[in-house]
């Protein structure tokens, strides 16, 4: 036997071990950059000496950013974050009012009453729908479904939050759909057929047994969908009509936090006051999305650990 | 069980009602598809020509063709795939073959990719411009080019970066999906000849899960051409007549190309048939590269059976 080269291969296989391991942490690494440097670069407003020049020099203070009005070209700046809040908030709550019932329903559909048929249909098609590009999905609100809307509702303006909340909404049905289609199709037969045997019918059995035992699987999906919307950019950079207006009326035009960046980000001189804004408004969606998705993930796990300690 | 549902159906007019409901949204979201796809093919087909696809932009980005757009997507994706799929092989290989089931590394990493997964991809785009342009570009420069402005810029290499970081996450997810189809048989097979763990693994498992590594990228490919959030300030440009030189150099891209001419243009209307058109091209590029990645998907799970 040759010792010379099992040892050869021993070291290789010892050294491949190490190498995957180290490397295999750089998505952990990407993530805490993500972290220190949107941290960073929005805490400019106290550790940069140029930013609280620029801040006494146009004779504004950190409390500007709780302010109702958001005009970044004036003279001094006005970057009260209020406006961009509402806006987001607005746009958001739309996407999830159209997406929510109908992924719901749809998905109900889907998974219990559908011939095998329509299932083999529908499911290439919401993967088709998913695999449009949000920018794809901004151009047609902006130039088919705005007209179509301000035809249907006679508002004033083309461009408003509920065209721009409605385009969202075609992004988040497939992460809905799909994610609540899975959490009714993995609840456990047996509880299906127990329901039908003790003589359900096939409505009762999905609304009494079927929903309620995916019930973690669906508030997961909501806030996935609901994550999404709120920091989706191209969509609301497009369909909005992006003026930053402080109010709730959906029939008014909105600037989301995402498409501020968006708009924004390309005009702005490094590290200056405004630099700062935008990167703490980032921080705010990192942030918010962040907690969205450790929250479903946790409802996934425990839906996951519950099926398992059952059947 | 079809014909037991239709049963019930009929004799209980309060579910059928409801069922009605549960039907009526799935049509829905079928005719939103429907109506999307219908529009942007009728109104894009004409203008699509070979021209169009073999010419830049012309007159002001009101004529022409959208070929530096074609190209800049094109080595968008390329250097973003040489430099996204092998960290995500890597990281799929480590979850799947190497870390144990209780493995606490392995769940921080999983932590990790999925919120990779979750963060707005605008998110990517200020971080990509803070991180890899003014903070790698910057120091590149003031080491190796004496603080000449070449790296500390948007460019190609960036955006791919940034890129690279959002499709990351699609990788990881398929090719993990990949190596699962490879049976415990196999593996043991080869440690039964006296093979070692790395071995196994490259000798065995990738070749033999090369069509899902294939899929994830593919996947990946078809994510990263559709997205704009993330080159919006890390190299996309507006207007560049000549193809980028190197990595260092800013590109066309096409669905920011949509994006300007459909906002920013100066003649919104005249342009109107190109944004159509360069749109139909993207979707059909996306859509391709999506039905290329099912059908081998498919061809995989059938062949696990």
């Amino acid at each position: 036997m040759d010792y010379a080269l099992l040892k050869k291969r021993k070291f290789i296989n010892r050294i491949m071990a190490t190498a995957i391991t180290a490397l295999s942490l750089t998505a952990v690494f990407m993530v805490l950059m993500i972290f220190v440097f949107l941290f960073k670069e929005s805490s400019l407003f106290i550790t940069s000496d140029f930013v609280k020049h620029e801040m006494k020099e146009l004779g504004i203070t950190i409390s500007t950013l709780f302010g109702s009005e958001y005009q970044s070209v004036s003279y001094p700046p006005k970057l009260g974050l209020q406006p961009l809040i509402t806006s987001t908030i607005r746009v958001t709550f739309v996407a999830i009012l159209v997406a929510t019932p109908l992924s719901f329903l749809a998905a109900i559909y889907t998974s219990i009453f559908a011939p095998r048929w329509i299932k083999e249909l529908i499911k290439p098609c919401i993967e088709l729908l998913a695999g449009i590009p949000t920018v794809v999905l901004g151009f047609f609100a902006l130039i088919i479904l705005a007209s179509w809307i301000q035809a249907v509702t006679g508002s004033v303006y083309r461009l408003n939050a509920l065209v721009g909340g409605i385009a969202l909404s075609f992004t988040i049905i497939p992460i809905m759909f799909t994610l609540m289609e899975d959490a009714i199709t993995s609840v456990p037969v047996p509880m299906k057929e127990a329901s039908l045997a003790l003589g359900a019918t096939y409505w009762q059995t999905a609304i009494k047994v079927l929903i309620p035992a995916a019930k973690s699987g669906m508030i997961a999906a909501f806030l996935l969908g609901a994550s999404r919307a709120f920091g989706e950019t191209m969509i609301a950079l497009m369909a909005t009509g992006n003026a930053a207006l402080n109010t709730f009326d959906i029939m008014v035009p909105a600037r989301t936090l995402a498409a501020n960046i968006g708009q924004e980000m390309a005009e702005v001189a490094f590290g200056d006051f405004h630099y700062a804004t935008l990167f703490f408004t980032g921080l705010i969606l990192f942030l918010v999305t962040f907690t969205f998705n450790a929250i479903a993930n946790l409802y996934v796990g425990h839906l996951v650990s519950k099926s398992l300690g059952k059947v | 069980m079809a014909n037991k549902i239709l049963y019930q159906l009929v004799k209980r007019p309060g579910d059928s009602t409801m069922v009605l409901l549960t039907f009526i949204a799935t049509l829905i979201i079928m005719a939103i598809l429907t109506v999307i796809l219908t529009t942007i093919g009728i109104f894009g087909a004409p203008h699509v020509s070979l021209d169009f696809l073999i010419k830049a932009p012309e007159e002001g980005m009101t004529e022409g063709g959208i070929y530096p757009a074609i190209i800049g997507t094109t080595l968008l994706v390329i250097t973003m795939s040489i430099m996204g799929l092998p960290v995500g092989l890597i990281t799929a290989v480590f979850l799947h073959e190497y870390a144990g089931e209780k493995s606490k590394l392995a769940n921080i990493v999983r932590f990790a990719v999925n919120n990779l997964a979750g963060v707005p991809a605008i998110v990517y785009g200020i971080f990509g411009l803070s991180f890899f342009v003014f903070f790698l570009g910057t120091q590149i420069d003031s080491l190796f080019y004496g603080g000449n402005l070449k790296w500390g810029k948007p460019a190609l290499i960036w955006a791919s970066c940034t890129m690279a970081l959002l499709t990351l996450p699609v990788v990881i997810v398929s090719v993990e999906e990949a190596l699962r189809t490879v049976t415990r048989d196999e593996r043991e097979a080869a440690y039964a000849l006296g093979a070692t763990h790395w071995e196994v693994v490259h000798r065995v498992v990738i070749p033999k899960a090369l069509g899902g590594i294939l899929t994830g990228g593919i996947l990946a490919v078809s994510r990263g051409a559709g997205e704009v959030a993330p080159v919006l300030f890390t190299g996309a440009a507006y207007f560049l007549p000549e193809l980028p030189r190197s990595f260092s150099d800013q590109f066309m891209e096409m669905g920011y190309h949509i994006f300007v001419m459909s906002t920013q243009s100066h003649d919104i209307d005249a342009t109107k048939p190109i944004q159509f058109a360069t749109t139909l091209v993207l979707l059909l590029l996306t859509f391709s590269l999506n039905f290329v990645a099912v059908l081998m998907r498919r061809r995989i799970r059938i062949t696990r059976r």
